[in-house]
This record gives structure tokens, C-alpha cells and sequence, in this order.
């Protein structure tokens, strides 16, 4: 049982007759089964000192406000801090325990502790894991990858890959590793399975891997080349040749689809295979070919984008161009800025770039010196530890401002077209996923069942809103965030209507049978929903909602359909 | 689960208990307006315009354009057609329509990427990290929605696919995607009415809560969707989205596929009121087999389905003022290539265009004999979209502020192809 509690406070005697705690809503999550082995690592010390980089963060964007003449907005209020970094870390809302716990905590560096439990202690590895898995997952093969009939993808074993290499604390520069040069199958259980196998398994087949090139070199060093691949790019230095060249990389690997591994029984296998020039047959000096704006026919062989040439040969006991890749990715700086403005845009809503993958020359970031820095720190200091990076973006002032925006910062506003500066916290809608985690962990009583079973049931109901595009490049589109669609699914969905269910059993008929005044009831709700206590008109307006019903638990029912809708619940402030 | 007229439930009833509490600032057109709306009147020379979205980027050099004779002309053969241009054998039915529809056999645009050309195409502009534009749709929306007081359904739906975005507009412009079998989930909350509204007015205190605290404008977008949302669920114009109302001779007509039946709902929908339909027809990205893809799969279906809803609209009165769009992201290289295919290619290709007052039966422009160039006068997505909206008497000199103070027009500056206006 994940009991949330934390560090050793005692928080439990602190809950007030108020709030009266006697039932939680449901903090237990059971997870039994495919429990990760993972490395029991020390709680840090809470009463450490704050990081020094966090420091340097903070004085870096202080010197952007002042020369923008942007005022901050004062600090969020520590329900809102507390849902907010639940959200960003574990991907779902903190429960009513969770958020009573942190606000009655009477550590000095409470914040610390908090982000130090979630992201180290072993009651939330296997939450963190999955959170990450979905970011991740959605960022490597789409909402949609490993959906559709024609595809390789096993998207189960992504997963698995991910959710190991996030619950083992896999250093940031191995995953790249892994996922740049991964051999073998796509299928748990599969003879020779390795799930990093599935990130390129679609990606190399058509079109001399075309697919493979523009997305390893936009995930992981933040550079947009796909548009070279036909023309001089609009915008950047990129030549033809450049695309071609790191093409040239992904001419060994081939993915065999599972009717070619029929022997084994695998469902599709990612390989490397020696490589000989089409025209010359030629393996030792095994170049490509691409034709030219003006028709004429050019020649190229791997060369990295800052300029580093391999080997030509194409055999792959000679050189294996995934590797050589590889090596030279996690050795970039590009790697480094691009992991730190992902970050930095996942808890902050927004990168120093927009698009956020793209850091191309063309591409200003808003605030170089600190996208430098902590891309720097991130290989120097965290030696690729993500979760370090997590902690001083989380930590920061930035962070822990407040979504009220004020008269002295109103203009920082990049819905407008300005480039963020990060005055005031920015509101965004929860992700599907999170959504999703966030209505389960306030609805469902007993397990889950499996974490194939409960991805499964996940993965059905984010279908509604997945539309693809169906073109090459894969594009896909979530027609959630904010539409009709989203809104009607959260007046009248199933998930909500179980969520509101108060019949026998249900989460509302056990609160009912606890005990208590509809008083309290009406506060455990806000606090599920919200992180926080309601005013006296909204204890008015649930009260008067109560009333009109034929007994507490319909009324409830109400209460807690109105809290869901609402836009502070729906958005991340 | 009923996902049709929600049960229970009467507009009028629903709307009086609305009536007189407080409701959202930015509701108040909701809650003021008549609700007596005359949902079942149909609305006749209304403007509208009918997007056919051709996901992938289509072959316009074998269906519009045909090179007979080139080595890039490719197996098809041209035929005559109603109108005074040749276009592929393969689209009999639609030679028999293109005296009512016109091509522009002169695009020439510069993006290739699918993103892009997707993006471009949609709204006139070219991808800017600073800034997201709203699409053709999102637009059409916004002028020509504002002017409809009693629609009552979202004045921009996609019908199988995703479309662009409303940028900057905000999510009130929001595409609203159906399948093309025009269902619609989730609109029943199968409670009674009054109960409902008791929720409903619960939530607008929350919703102005949140919003006053100035927690920016995506929160005050929020309550506007809830307001269209509540808006949609109650209103007997949801009606148009029932295709199988229509007769079974009516939907052979259109195609019993995706994109016939996507067909006949833009019909419906735009007979509903709804100023802009996006109808999507994917699977064009051919880069290999592409002959016999589009002769045995995509041509078929888009001749049955533009032919038919281009045939309806004339003889139900309504083409007069309602614009069809044809096109993708881009046309494809006249070069066939090693795979018997063709790549991504933006100089020179065609989209096809029509009603709402267009000049009918013509092809504007010409490409080269091999297909590689426009000869004379060339046209952009701003050009087209242009004449599009000037056809809607959308008024083109409008500008709109994208928040910064960076004014952007309608239609980004496009002229208008003069040769389409009658």
C-alpha cells in the first residue's frame, strides 16, 4: 500500500475535526504484480541545502524579468504547488491525503522533501515510471504508434523498455544510446526481445529510412533537418548534403516484419546488416545517393552534423553506423540543450524554443545563457541523471509562482506570440493521460489489475481522441485539449459517470457511510478535485446542490460532477 | 448509450432555468438570445464553403492536369468533360460536373513537407514558432458564425479527419471532428433537466471564479466551449448530423464509404447552417504503386462522392452559395519514380474549386508540357483562399490582431484570381 505519507510527519494527527480524514477517498493503489525491481536509493537529506544550480536558475530568470520590466506574481499557495508538481511528476492530481499531508507539514524545506519523495521513494517509482513511460511513449511513436494494422510497432513493448529504464534510473545518455542503436525484437516475450527496438522498427523500412533520420535528429538534439532532405532549408544552414549525410547513418538497420521471422515466432525484428552502395555494389566505400534540386545525381556517406565523419565502409563488422551515431549524439551538446528545454517546457509550459525540438541557428532560444547552463549541468553535475534536472527546474522560483497573473506581468504572455519569460506560472490543459490517472485515483476502490490490463483500458479510452493523419511523417492530432469532444466527454462520459456514481460500493456511497456532516463531505471533495478547501459560496452552492436532492449521496454526486468540470480542475495552475 | 437527441431533455425547458441567473460574461449571447430559434427552418443562401481535404498530397498531374504524351504523364488517359478542360479517364462522373466546378492548374507553393504544406494550406501562412494562424475553417467560423445567431451547432466541423486549429482565434474556432457517420458521443447526461441545469449554473460560479482570479484567456476559453457545448446538446440541429435519414438511393449516390457518406453530411450540415465543412479523403501520399492505387482505390471514391455532392448542392439551389475546396498539401513530382511512385512536389500542380458564385467551367493557368513549371501567371494558398473567402463576402481588408499587436489579414494579403470571378 503506496501509503502517501510524507517522510515520518505526523501528519495524521495534524488533519482537523474540518477536514476529517477518516476515509480517504482512495490513496491505495495495489501493485502487486510486475512490481519493478528497482535500486533503493537514499532519500536525500531534506534539510540539505537548496541545489546551487537552482540558484543559478533563479538569478538567470530574475535578470530577464528586470530587463523586461516584468513584475513576478507572488507564490502559488501550497495546494496549487502541491497539485502542480503531483501532475508534472507522477501524472495525476495528489489525493486528499497527499495534499493534507503537505500542507500541514511544518518542515523548513518542505517543497525539497516533497519532490525528493516522489521522485526516490519506492511508493512512487512505479507512478514516476509511468508517467514518464506515456511522455515518453507519446514522444518516440506518437499517440498512435503500434495502433494501426500495418504497423511494426509493439507499443507494449515500448512501454516496458521505457518503464524500466525510468524505474532503474537509466542515465539519460544510455537511453539515447539504446534507443538509437537497439537490435533485436518488439515483443515482450518474443525470443531476443529489447523494447528500444520499437522506436525506429516503422522508421527505416520506406523511403531509405527517411523517417528515422528527421525524427532521432529532432527528439534528441533539437534539430529540424527533414526539410533539407529535398531542398536547402528555408531557414538554417542545413544543406541537402547534411540531411543526407546523417541519412546515411540508418542504411545498415532494417526492420523484418514478422512474416520474414516466422521461424522464431517474433512479431518484427530490428537489424543491422551490411550496407553496399546501390550503383558500385560497393561495401568497403558504400555510398548513398540523392538527387539534387537540379536533378543531378549526388553521393554522400555518414557524416554527423557538427562535421565528424566515420568510416565508409558498410560492413557492419567494419563499423556500425547506429553506434558511431549514437557515440556521437550523446556526445553533443545538442543532446544536452534539447533534454533541458524539454524539461524546462514539461514543467514550465513552455521551452526557451518554440517548437521546442527545434534549436536550430534560425531559432533564438529566449533565454540562451540559461538553456546553456543547464544543458551543461545536466552532463557535468547530474551525469545524465534526469531526475536531478527534474528537481532544480521544480525547485526554481519560476515554478513556484502563482497562475494569477497581475497588472506588472500580463504582457509575458506567449499565447500572444511573445517568447516566455516565465513571470507567472502558465495554465494548460491536463494531458488525456493525466486526466485520466487523475479521475481513476479518486474513483476505483480495489486494484487495478495488472499494468498490461490497466495500460490496455487506458490506451482503449484515449482512442476517442487520437486522429491521424496518415502520411509519412506519421503526424497525428489530440482533438482533447479544449474542444467540444473534451467537454462533452467530461459532462456525460463513462469515466464520469463513474466517478459519480453513488450507488452501493461506489466512492461516494462509502463516503456517505463514513459518517460525518455533508460539510465535511463537500471539503474532501474540494480537496480531491482542486488541492484545497472551498469558499463560502462554494460551500454555499454545494450545500444549496445537496439540498435539492433526495439524500447526501445524490447531492454529492452533483458536488463532485461540478468540481470535474470546472476549469481549475482541468487545467494544471 | 443514446448519442442522439439527449433524452429528457427540451431546449426551451432546459433554457428557462438558465434564464435569469447569473451566467458568464462571456455567455451572455447564450443566454439572452431567443431560444425559440428556428432550428427546423432551412437556411437557404446562407454562404458557406465545403472543404474536400486530400490528406497526403494528391496527384493533381493525374487527375487534373494529365501530361499525355510527357514520359511523366503516367498511364492515364485524358477524357472531355462538361466543362471546357480535359481531366483523367478515371473521374467519369465528375466530367459530367465540371461544367459547375473550375480547376487552378497553376498552384505554385514551396512547401513539400507534409506538416508544412498541411499548415500552409490551411491558413495562408507559413509556420512561425511565435505564432499559431487559424485555419480556413477557424476563420469562415468566426465571420460568418458571428452572423448566425440561431445556429446552435458548431460553425466549424471536420468530418473524418483532425484540420488545422484556430491559432490565435481561440477554441470557440475549434474544428469540431465527427466520424463520417456523423455520431456524435457523449451527449446524453441521463439526468432530469432541472437537475442538469442545477449543475450547469453550479459550474458557471466555478467557471467565473477561476476566470476573475486572471489566470490568462484559456480559462475564459473554457467556459466558451462549455457554453457551445450545452448549446449543441440541447438543440434540435443535431438532427443534421443523422445521415441515415437520408433515403438508401440518396446514400448509394454519395458512395457507401467514408468519404460519401462525408459527402452527404457536409450537405446537411451546411443545409443546417453551418458556414464551414471539412471533409477529409486520406491515402495520397503515394509514393510507390501509384497508378494503381488511385485508378482501384482513391479515384473511384472521390469521383462518386465530389460528383454527387457537387450534383446535389446545384439541384437543391445551394451551390450558388456554397464554395467547394479540392486540394492537399501539396501536388506530387511529375517524375515518376524507381517505385512507380511520385515524391512531394509544391511548384506546379492543380486544386479544383467551385460554387458560391465562382466562375464555373473554366481551368485557369497551365503547367509546362512535362508538368514541372507553371507557364505565365502562378498562384498561392493566400491567392486561393482569398478568392474563396471574397466569394463568402468575407471581407478581405479585415485584420485581425493577434494579441502582440502584430496585425495579420484574412486570407495573409492574397490577390485575388481574378479569371474566378465572374
Amino acid at each position: 500500500m503506496a501509503q502517501a505519507t510524507i517522510s515520518n510527519g505526523n501528519w495524521a494527527l495534524g488533519v482537523t475535526a474540518l477536514l476529517a480524514v477518516c476515509f480517504l477517498l482512495n490513496t491505495s493503489q495495489s501493485y502487486g504484480q510486475e512490481t519493478q525491481p528497482v535500486s533503493h536509493r537514499k532519500l536525500a537529506n531534506p534539510s540539505e541545502a537548496l541545489p546551487t544550480q537552482v540558484t543559478r536558475i533563479n538569478e538567470l530568470i530574475e535578470r530577464d524579468w528586470a530587463e523586461y520590466e516584468l513584475k513576478p506574481s507572488k507564490e502559488a499557495t501550497d495546494g496549487e504547488w502541491c497539485r502542480r508538481v503531483h501532475l508534472d511528476l507522477i501524472g495525476r492530481t495528489p489525493t486528499v491525503d497527499e495534499t493534507i499531508a503537505f500542507l500541514k507539514s511544518k518542515e523548513e524545506n518542505k517543497k525539497q522533501a516533497l519532490v525528493e519523495e516522489l521522485l526516490y521513494s519506492d511508493d512512487y517509482t512505479e507512478e514516476f515510471a509511468r508517467n514518464w513511460t506515456t511522455v515518453w511513449t507519446n514522444l518516440l511513436i506518437g499517440r498512435t504508434g503500434g495502433t494501426g494494422n500495418n504497423s511494426m510497432i509493439n507499443r507494449e513493448g515500448m512501454q516496458k523498455y521505457l518503464r524500466d529504464s525510468f524505474a532503474r534510473e537509466k542515465p539519460y545518455d544510455r537511453m539515447v544510446h539504446d534507443l538509437i542503436t537497439a537490435s533485436g525484437t518488439t515483443a515482450p516475450g518474443d525470443p531476443d526481445f529489447n523494447g528500444a527496438t520499437n522506436f525506429l522498427i516503422d522508421k527505416v523500412n520506406e523511403e531509405d529510412a527517411t523517417l528515422a533520420t528527421s525524427s532521432t535528429t529532432r527528439i534528441f538534439l533539437g534539430l529540424q533537418v527533414q526539410c533539407a532532405q529535398c531542398h536547402k532549408h528555408p531557414f538554417n544552414e542545413w544543406e541537402q548534403e547534411t540531411y543526407w549525410q546523417m541519412n546515411a547513418f540508418f542504411r545498415q538497420v532494417k526492420a523484418f516484419p514478422r512474416r520474414v521471422r516466422a521461424e522464431t515466432g517474433a512479431n518484427a525484428e530490428l537489424a543491422d546488416q551490411d550496407f553496399a552502395s546501390r550503383r558500385r555494389r560497393d561495401f568497403e566505400e558504400a555510398e548513398i545517393y540523392f538527387e539534387s534540386r537540379n536533378g543531378t545525381m549526388q553521393v554522400a556517406w555518414p557524416v554527423f552534423v557538427d562535421g565528424t565523419a566515420i568510416d565508409r565502409s558498410g560492413l557492419v563488422k567494419v563499423v556500425n553506423r547506429r553506434t558511431e551515431l549514437a557515440k556521437l549524439t550523446t556526445s553533443s551538446p545538442f543532446m544536452d540543450m534539447t533534454i533541458a528545454n524539454r524539461m524546462w517546457a514539461h514543467f514550465l509550459g513552455y521551452g526557451f524554443t518554440s517548437p521546442v525540438d527545434d534549436l536550430g541557428p534560425h531559432n533564438v532560444p529566449s533565454n540562451p545563457e540559461l538553456l546553456e547552463f543547464l544543458g551543461s549541468e545536466f552532463r557535468t553535475a547530474a551525469d545524465y541523471d534526469i531526475r536531478e534536472l527534474m528537481k532544480w527546474i521544480i525547485l526554481s522560483k519560476p515554478y513556484s509562482l502563482s497562475s494569477r497573473r497581475t497588472k506588472a506581468n500580463e504582457s509575458d504572455d506567449p499565447l500572444q506570440g511573445v517568447s516566455p519569460r516565465f513571470s507567472h506560472f502558465y495554465i494548460r490543459q491536463m494531458q488525456p493521460e493525466q486526466l485520466y490517472e487523475s479521475l481513476l485515483v479518486n474513483t476505483e476502490a480495489a486494484s487495478r489489475g495488472s499494468y498490461e490490463e490497466q495500460e490496455r483500458r487506458k490506451s482503449g479510452w484515449l482512442q476517442q481522441f487520437n486522429r491521424a493523419f496518415g502520411t509519412d511523417e506519421g503526424g497525428e492530432s489530440t482533438d482533447f485539449n479544449g474542444t467540444i469532444p473534451q467537454v462533452l466527454m467530461m459532462f456525460n462520459g463513462d469515466m464520469i459517470k463513474e466517478a459519480t456514481r453513488a450507488e452501493s460500493g461506489s466512492v461516494i456511497d462509502q463516503m456517505v457511510a463514513a459518517g460525518g456532516s455533508p460539510k465535511e463531505k463537500v471539503n474532501k471533495l474540494f480537496f480531491a478535485g482542486l488541492s484545497r478547501a472551498p469558499t463560502s459560496q462554494e460551500s454555499r452552492m454545494a450545500m444549496g446542490l445537496i439540498g435539492s436532492q433526495p439524500n447526501l449521496g445524490e447531492g454529492l454526486r452533483d458536488v463532485w460532477w461540478v468540481i470535474l468540470n470546472s476549469n481549475e480542475f482541468i487545467f494544471n495552475h | 448509450m443514446n448519442f442522439r437527441t439527449p433524452k429528457g431533455m427540451n431546449r426551451r425547458h432546459f433554457m428557462s432555468h438558465l434564464a435569469g441567473a447569473s451566467a458568464l460574461a462571456a455567455s451572455a449571447h447564450m443566454l439572452t438570445r431567443t431560444v425559440e430559434a428556428n432550428a427546423n427552418k432551412l437556411v437557404k443562401n446562407q454562404k458557406a464553403a465545403i472543404l474536400l481535404w486530400m490528406g497526403g498530397g494528391p496527384s493533381s498531374i493525374d487527375i487534373w492536369d494529365l501530361k499525355p504524351g510527357s514520359s511523366n504523364g503516367g498511364p492515364f488517359k485524358p477524357i472531355a468533360t462538361k466543362g471546357d478542360m480535359e481531366i483523367c479517364e478515371h473521374m467519369p462522373l465528375m466530367a459530367q460536373q465540371m461544367d459547375k466546378m473550375s480547376l487552378v492548374r497553376s498552384m505554385s507553393t514551396r512547401e513539400a513537407d507534409h506538416m508544412r504544406g498541411r499548415y500552409y494550406m490551411h491558413t495562408g501562412f507559413t509556420p512561425n514558432p511565435n505564432i499559431t494562424h487559424p485555419s480556413y475553417g477557424s476563420v469562415v467560423a468566426h465571420e460568418l458564425g458571428a452572423e448566425r445567431p440561431n445556429l446552435e451547432i458548431p460553425a466549424f466541423i471536420s468530418v473524418g479527419g483532425a484540420s488545422e486549429g484556430p491559432g490565435f482565434l481561440g477554441m470557440a474556432y475549434a474544428p469540431f471532428s465527427v466520424d463520417s457517420n456523423g455520431r456524435v458521443r457523449n451527449l446524453d447526461m441521463g439526468i432530469p433537466v432541472n437537475r442538469m441545469s442545477q449543475r450547469t449554473l453550479a459550474l458557471q460560479m466555478m467557471e467565473e471564479k477561476f476566470i476573475k482570479q486572471n489566470r490568462g484567456p484559456a480559462a475564459l476559453e473554457h467556459a466558451k466551449v462549455i457554453d457551445k457545448t450545452l448549446n449543441l446538446m440541447t438543440s434540435k440541429q443535431m438532427e443534421a448530423f443523422r445521415i441515415e435519414k437520408e433515403d438508401q438511393k440518396m446514400k448509394e449516390r454519395y458512395g457507401e464509404n467514408n468519404f460519401g457518406r462525408g459527402c452527404l453530411l457536409a450537405r446537411r450540415l451546411v443545409e443546417a447552417g453551418v458556414p464551414f465543412v471539412e471533409v477529409n479523403l486520406g491515402g495520397w501520399d503515394n509514393h510507390q504503386n501509384i497508378f494503381n492505387t488511385l485508378q482501384n482505390q482513391r479515384l473511384p471514391q472521390l469521383d462518386q462522392g465530389m460528383s454527387a455532392l457537387v450534383d446535389d448542392l446545384a439541384s437543391r439551389g445551394m451551390l450558388d452559395s456554397t464554395a467547394i475546396i479540392w486540394m492537399g498539401e501539396f501536388g506530387r513530382t511529375p517524375r515518376i519514380n524507381g517505385n512507380t511512385g511520385r515524391d512531394h512536389w509544391a511548384r506546379s500542380w492543380s486544386v479544383a474549386v467551385g460554387g458560391a458564385g465562382l466562375k464555373p467551367g473554366i481551368a485557369v493557368g497551365q503547367t509546362n508540357e512535362d508538368g514541372t513549371k507553371v507557364e505565365g501567371q502562378s498562384w498561392t494558398s493566400q491567392d486561393l483562399m482569398a478568392t474563396v473567402c471574397q466569394s463568402l463576402d468575407i471581407d478581405l481588408k479585415k485584420t485581425f490582431m493577434s494579441g502582440n499587436g502584430r496585425p495579420m489579414k484574412i486570407a495573409n494579403g492574397g490577390k485575388i484570381i481574378e479569371d474566378l470571378i465572374s
